[in-house]
């Protein structure tokens, strides 16, 4: 547990941070937010006595960091920043064991943990143990700064807007894989940023600061539904209120399966049921030679009738509603509940099918609204 | 006269000169070195004194050499040490101010990192900043050694020997093949030792920080 006592720091005569109380337990996934010059980096980095403060106290379970030398507390929290920061003069391996050096552990068991440093992260160490920084790409290399600060086995680590340097894909899949891990570890982990979004998809706990105060403190869904001041509401107000437009206005067209797969009227069911179980998907669209939709078959409805010599359309649901793919997505959803429908055919305006409405379209449009947008294998 | 002639007349001396000259640059590159490398450190530590050090030492490093070692020979007299004392000052200044540069201009990210990791300042100093810093060394010291070696022709100017016998008396007897003789080797002497530290960095310089960064 982290305890600020009244904690300030001024430079020259501006403070930075001001009378802060704050308390963070084991195991929390801390975010400190807001905006540029709120003393969100500051705050941060007194817990490490990077930066002394002048005023209050922290306290690290029952212990006054004050008490403590500078660079041996250091050795015990680990420390991941914006720029990266890996030694280029040392080889990945040894700029994973900086800490466990300076710790001065054995030489097998230093050994031990880059193997298995390395595999958590997916980089196997015969690969990459002996480059050096500068033959890895951006996100490689931040995973190995994640992985030098978790090296010494530190209960906390600081983390100080580590993803802002990279591509958004990179930066999203390295944010996943550092929840994977501290989930996995249980590590308390304070986190810097100004980017609401990963605020939100982080953390247990944020921490809104604005000059040199804290503002709020709750939870990402707390936050979201109560923001505590008009700066919050301004700082995720886009965030929040965009996403709740975008999913309300969601179409058809954008929400759909669109991979079909078509049959001609006068296939054999055997036909399409080889062609059905070769997809992902349970279910065909039957149409003429004009393209114009005849009806859906599903899987369970050729296994019902088990005829083979008949054609394709004779056993097939030929009264499938149909949808233009402009249509507002809720209210076809509305539709095919209120119907008690199981698919529905979306169409564009040349009465061509271009996709289909299923329930499991419902409840991936219903995930994303309560999880965001992630990649859904449809 | 042709190389072999020369070689005939003057091989033994030539070879004992330049063996002279090499001890000559050698001793002085190596005190130089270590006084400058040690100075580099010191002023790194203290930036705003090595504002006004480092200047100050430039100026000196236009004294021509000539001067100085002349003033020098008044006080120490005709002994090896004179030279050595001479060249090792000039030796000083390239490698110091490539030395501190080096050090100065290390990544502060690096050092937050190394400070963030729990390293003490030896530490970062020792495991970061100097390696980081090795090549602006390695090309202070190549530049030392190279004017070193030019430098030390003037040891003969106060009969010390070395390559510089060669010229100075080439230039009493109006004997272009003796200044040649003398000159020509001091050049590749220089162009040898220069390839020499080239070698040496790129041994012991890590992959990670060559190919530019």
């Amino acid at each position: 547990m982290i305890t600020f006592t009244n904690v300030s720091k001024k430079y020259d005569e501006i403070t930075v941070v001001d009378e802060l109380n704050l308390s963070i337990e084991d195991g929390e996934f801390v975010i400190l937010i807001g905006p540029s010059g709120c003393g969100k980096t500051t705050t941060l980095k007194m817990i490490n006595k990077l930066i002394e403060m002048d005023k209050g106290e922290i306290h690290i379970d029952d212990k006054n960091i004050s008490d403590i030398n500078g660079d041996e507390l250091r050795r015990e929290i680990g420390y991941v920043i914006q720029q990266i920061g890996l030694f280029p003069n040392l080889t990945i391996k040894e700029n994973i064991l900086v800490v466990p050096r300076l710790l001065k552990w054995k030489e097998e068991k230093c050994d031990k943990r880059v193997h298995e440093l390395l595999e958590l992260v997916g980089m196997p160490y015969e690969e990459n143990a002996m480059k050096y920084p500068n033959e890895l790409s951006g996100g490689q290399q931040q995973r190995i700064g994640v992985l030098r600060a978790l090296a010494g086995e530190p209960p906390i680590i600081l983390m100080d807007e580590p993803f802002g340097a990279l591509d958004p894909v990179t930066r999203e899949s390295l944010q996943d894989e550092l929840k994977v891990l501290q989930k996995k570890l249980h590590k308390t982990i304070i986190f810097v940023t100004h980017d609401m979004e990963e605020a939100l998809k982080m953390a247990d706990k944020i921490v809104f600061m604005s000059d040199g105060k804290i503002l709020q403190v709750a939870s990402p869904e707390e936050m979201l539904a109560n923001p505590a001041d008009s700066l919050i509401t301004d700082f995720m107000g886009r965030h929040a209120v965009t996403t709740e437009e975008q999913y309300h206005d969601l179409t058809c067209k954008e929400v759909m399966f669109k991979e079909l797969i078509f049959v001609s009227e006068t296939e054999k069911p055997l036909e399409v049921a080889s062609k059905i179980k070769k997809s992902d998907h349970d279910m065909a669209v039957i149409v003429d030679e004009n393209a114009a939709p005849k009806g859906v078959v599903t899987l369970d409805l050729i296994k019902q009738f088990q005829q083979a010599d008949k054609k394709i359309v004779e056993i097939a649901d030929t009264e499938v509603e149909k949808v233009s793919e402009n249509k507002l997505a809720k209210d076809a959803f509305n539709q095919m509940i209120k119907d008690n429908k199981n698919y529905l055919l979306v169409m564009d305006d040349k009465n061509k099918v271009t996709g289909l409405i299923t329930r499991d379209v419902i409840t991936n449009s219903l995930a994303r609204l309560v999880w965001g947008d992630m990649d859904w294998a449809l | 006269m042709g190389i072999i002639a020369f070689l005939d007349q003057y091989g033994v001396r030539l070879m004992k000169a330049i063996l002279v000259h090499l001890q000559y640059v050698f001793i002085s590159v190596a005190i130089g070195f270590v006084i400058a490398f040690v100075l580099a450190i010191v002023l790194s530590r203290y930036p705003k004194l090595s504002s006004i050090v480092i200047p100050v030492l430039g100026i000196f490093q236009t004294i021509p050499g000539l001067v100085f070692i002349g003033v020098l020979f008044i006080y120490l007299g005709m002994k090896p040490i004179t030279v050595i004392i001479a060249l090792g000052v000039y030796a000083v200044f390239p490698i110091l101010k490539n030395t501190y540069t080096g050090i100065i201009n290390v990544d502060p990210e690096l050092i937050e990192a190394a400070r963030g990791c729990g390293m003490n300042s030896l530490q970062i100093l020792y495991k970061i900043e100097i390696p980081n810093a090795m090549s602006s060394i390695f090309s202070g010291l190549r530049m030392s050694t190279i004017y070193t070696v030019s430098w030390a022709v003037l040891a003969a100017m106060i009969g010390l020997g070395g390559l510089g016998e060669f010229v100075y008396r080439g230039i009493e007897t109006n004997n272009n093949t003796l200044i040649i003789g003398g000159a020509v080797p001091a050049a590749i002497l220089a162009m040898t030792l220069g390839y020499l530290i080239d070698l040496i960095e790129d041994k012991i310089t890590p992959r990670g920080l060559k190919g530019g960064r």
